[in-house]
């Protein structure tokens, strides 16, 4: 088995990371790709953070307008995304201090344990006839991924979003989050654990 | 894999731990070792391929909420503060 499949080292350069590049030496071609990719990252982030789609409309625009306000200030283009990630998680956070908070609630392994409850429903295919066709499944995956994504404790879930969404870091992770590294391996596991609990049914029919 | 029937330590410590040998966090030994369990281990092979799928769709999600586009409005004024910020740090290079 391939035992890397997502370390940063394996990735050529992100596309983030040549536009930052550009618009660094001034070329205004990489504005659009830059800043309509940010936005959809951000508004992605918040989004599954905050629950409110004008929040999450919002802080991708201040996280945005505070990016290009200091951009002269970006030392290395390959840390762009961290960079970007640790403002709008800033943004993020005062819009959430005015929402209720749920009170965060930690996994154990034990409850994550396939069987223990019997993992995420599988679908019953009976026949060719009713199979469902493979788009309507992913189209379907990704609304599951994302209400398992929600159902996950908010600690859980930053972690998640960031590290095998967004594919940052652990070190970049724990900085944008202030947590230590450890801390991100460990909500980082624990959150897999549920995603993969919560899906294993589909994934099986998907793949 | 089942903790109601014997747990296997072994197998348990590859379920506390996968993300990391996943993740390349392991020293040499360590996954070396996890291999050589997994290899001879059928619900372990299961667990770590269920758990590398459920990894994958995170990978390739997107939130069919997000917009595609930034509004004229906005995209100008953010190409100003672009070009302004730009404009401070002077012409080097
Ligand atoms: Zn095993």
């Amino acid at each position: 088995m391939d035992p890397h499949p997502n370390t940063v080292a394996a990735r050529a350069e992100a596309p983030e990371v040549a536009w930052a590049r550009q618009l660094l030496a001034g070329d205004a071609s990489a504005f659009t790709p830059f800043v309509e990719s940010f936005q959809a990252k951000i508004f992605q982030y918040t989004w599954l953070m905050c629950g409110q789609r004008e929040d999450a409309e919002e802080v991708a625009q201040e996280t945005l307008m505070r990016v290009f306000e200091s951009f002269d200030q970006l030392r290395d283009p390959a840390q762009v995304k961290a960079w970007v990630f640790r403002i709008a998680k800033n943004y993020c956070l005062m819009k959430r201090r005015k929402s209720v908070f749920a009170p965060t609630r930690e996994l154990s392994l034990d409850e994550l344990h396939p069987n223990h409850d019997g993992d995420g429903q599988t679908l019953q295919v009976a026949d060719a006839a009713e199979r469902p066709d493979a788009a309507m499944l992913r189209g379907e995956l990704g609304e599951r991924l994302e209400r398992a994504l929600r159902a996950l404790p908010e600690s859980y879930r930053s972690v998640v979003l960031l590290r095998d969404v967004e594919e940052l870091s652990t070190a970049e992770t724990a900085s944008i989050l202030e947590i230590t590294e450890d801390n991100v391996k460990q909500r980082l596991h624990r959150g897999r654990l549920a995603l993969r609990k919560e899906l294993a049914g589909y994934l099986e029919a998907v793949q | 894999m089942n903790p109601r029937q014997a747990p296997d330590p072994e197998c348990q410590d590859i379920f506390a731990r996968l993300s990391e040998y996943l993740d390349g966090e392991l020293s040499p030994e360590e996954a070396a070792h996890f291999e050589a369990h997994i290899a001879a281990c059928p619900p372990c092979v299961e667990f770590v391929e269920s758990l590398k799928k459920s990894i994958d769709a995170a990978h390739r999600f997107h939130s069919p909420c997000a917009p595609e586009h930034v509004p004229a409005e906005v995209a100008e004024r953010l190409k100003k503060a672009w070009a302004a910020s730009l404009a401070r740090r002077g012409p080097e290079k």
